[in-house]
């Protein structure tokens, strides 16, 4: 591990005037990527500034119904959160089906939100990767790739510097992705807003970038507006437990007189970023509400996946996990569960 | 960096500390409690799995700096005056130790879990104990264990 200097903050201001002064330098949340990535020389920074008990860890009521939640509040406490369990059941069930319980202790909402992807390629200094190393040319592309993206990659050569197959491994950001969140930040020019559909991005040309947060902004909270209709997530692994998502989904479901009056769909497990189902939900809306409708929808979404040599099951997975969700979803009735 | 721990209730002070070290290095090298050990140094595995202010977390991956000023509990802290805790009894009867390498990590989650639900069903007890893997007994003997601990706490 790289030589660095361990910081704390009197406020979060400070720790973003000591960041502005660190380009090398990194805040540290739970740790429970950072350390890790630390230890396997992927990430090397000179300087960490610890944010785990410098943003908040209070989960407030926002007027309209909504939540503001501290940056620093454990992805455990916000599962347990009695708010976010009644008014947004798919973010209480993201949470619950990541990482372990430990780590839901440790890690802290912001940092959920900045994990880096699990592909291997990345994680192993060894090998070619233009995420952790530009221009060194993508191993997942040719290689193992079973659980990568199949929607919005950068796909130009093993060699070419802006290939990249990988997925965000994130469950909550799916959800913060299906519920319009909004990401408040603090960077060295004062406070912005980025809605969270703008904060990760596609590889495009620079995979090395995972969003357009500019060094030394520090993400503070994130703003959840009301949701108003039922929702949940659904999640795919390779075990019960303890596995990144071969697919998930968050979806909410407005259902009135049998027909979609308005719904939320992100996928995860299925692109560089969580995916919103953009295509889907335009499809959907004012349509009835059945199986033959949800099946269409998804596959509106599909028709631009391009899988890879091994991950071509991801579609038809990812198809029938939006419809049996959705199915779910419009068995219930919209008016009483709100009443 | 000068570390000062409460480790089982009892205040720790270690000097020197370099800021790349983990509170399981510094419980294990510097504070002489080698209970929790010490596996896959990256989360997955559990094994170092310690109470910090009273939540289970995987010692590895918190940084030095970030056990400053905290409450540490490790295994060996589960015991009292001597006495093996009923979990640690339990893992003993229902022989659910082989190498025992998992074994501390279990110890403190299947305690964790018991204390926030004294009756698991199985489900519960394999979600509570997902992030501790053991790759000798198969498992069937931990759950085994925590069956048995949450038998006896039900019936004292």
């Amino acid at each position: 591990m790289r030589e660095f200097r361990y910081e704390r903050a009197a406020d979060p201001a400070a720790a973003v005037a000591l960041l502005a002064a660190a380009p090398d330098g990194a805040f540290l949340g739970g740790g429970t990527n950072l350390v890790d990535l630390m230890k396997l020389g992927v990430a090397t920074p000179d300087v960490l500034v610890d944010v785990r008990e410098l943003t908040s860890r209070e989960v407030a009521d926002l007027p309209d119904g909504g939540l503001r939640i501290g940056a620093g509040v454990p992805n455990a406490d916000l599962a347990a959160d009695r708010r976010v369990r009644e008014r947004f059941p798919v973010l209480a069930q993201a949470l619950l089906a990541g990482a372990s319980g430990q780590l839901r202790n440790r890690a802290t909402t912001g940092g959920n939100l900045l994990q880096r992807t699990r592909c291997g390629y990345f994680t192993d200094v060894t090998k070619p990767c233009n995420k952790r190393s530009p221009g060194s040319g993508c191993g997942a592309l040719e290689g193992v790739h079973r659980n990568h993206a199949i929607l919005g990659q950068t796909i130009a050569g093993s060699d070419d510097p802006a290939t990249c197959v990988t997925t965000h491994p994130s469950d909550m950001a799916v959800a913060m992705v299906a519920l319009d969140a909004v990401v408040r930040v603090l960077g060295p020019d004062g406070e912005r807003e980025i809605p969270i559909a703008e904060l990760h991005r596609l590889p495009g040309s620079d995979p090395s970038r995972d969003t357009t947060l500019r060094h030394g902004e520090l993400v503070t909270a994130i703003d959840v507006p009301a949701l108003g209709m039922p929702s949940r997530y659904r999640k795919v692994r390779d075990r019960a437990s303890f596995a990144f998502a071969l697919v998930s989904v968050a979806a909410a479901l407005d259902v009135r007189d049998g027909v979609v009056r308005d719904v939320r769909l992100a996928l995860g497990g299925v692109a560089h970023k969580p995916w919103r189902a953009s295509a889907a939900e335009y499809v959907l809306r004012g349509m009835p509400a059945t199986e033959a409708s949800f099946a269409a929808a998804v596959e509106s979404e599909l028709e631009a996946a391009t899988p890879l040599r091994d991950n071509a099951f991801k579609v038809p997975m990812a198809r029938n996990v939006v419809v049996r969700t959705l199915l779910d979803l419009a068995g219930r009735d919209t008016e009483r569960e709100l009443a | 960096m000068r570390i000062t721990t409460t480790v089982n209730g009892t205040e720790h002070e270690v000097d020197d500390v370099w800021a790349g070290e983990s509170l399981l290095y510094v419980l294990r090298e510097r504070m002489g409690l080698p209970g929790s050990k010490n596996a896959c140094e990256q989360g997955e595995c559990g094994s170092c799995t310690v109470y910090l202010d009273g939540e289970p977390v995987c010692a590895c991956l918190v940084a030095a700096g970030q056990a400053i000023g905290r409450e540490v509990t490790t295994v060996e802290g589960l015991a009292t005056e001597g006495e093996l805790h009923p979990v640690q009894e339990a893992f003993v009867e229902a022989g659910a130790v082989q190498c025992g390498f998992c074994t501390p990590g279990l110890l403190v989650a299947a305690h964790d879990l018991l204390e926030r639900v004294p009756d698991p069903s199985d489900l519960e007890i394999r979600e509570a104990l997902a992030g501790n893997l053991c790759r000798c007994t198969g498992y069937e003997k931990i759950l085994d264990a925590v069956r048995l601990a949450a038998a006896r706490q039900a019936r004292p």
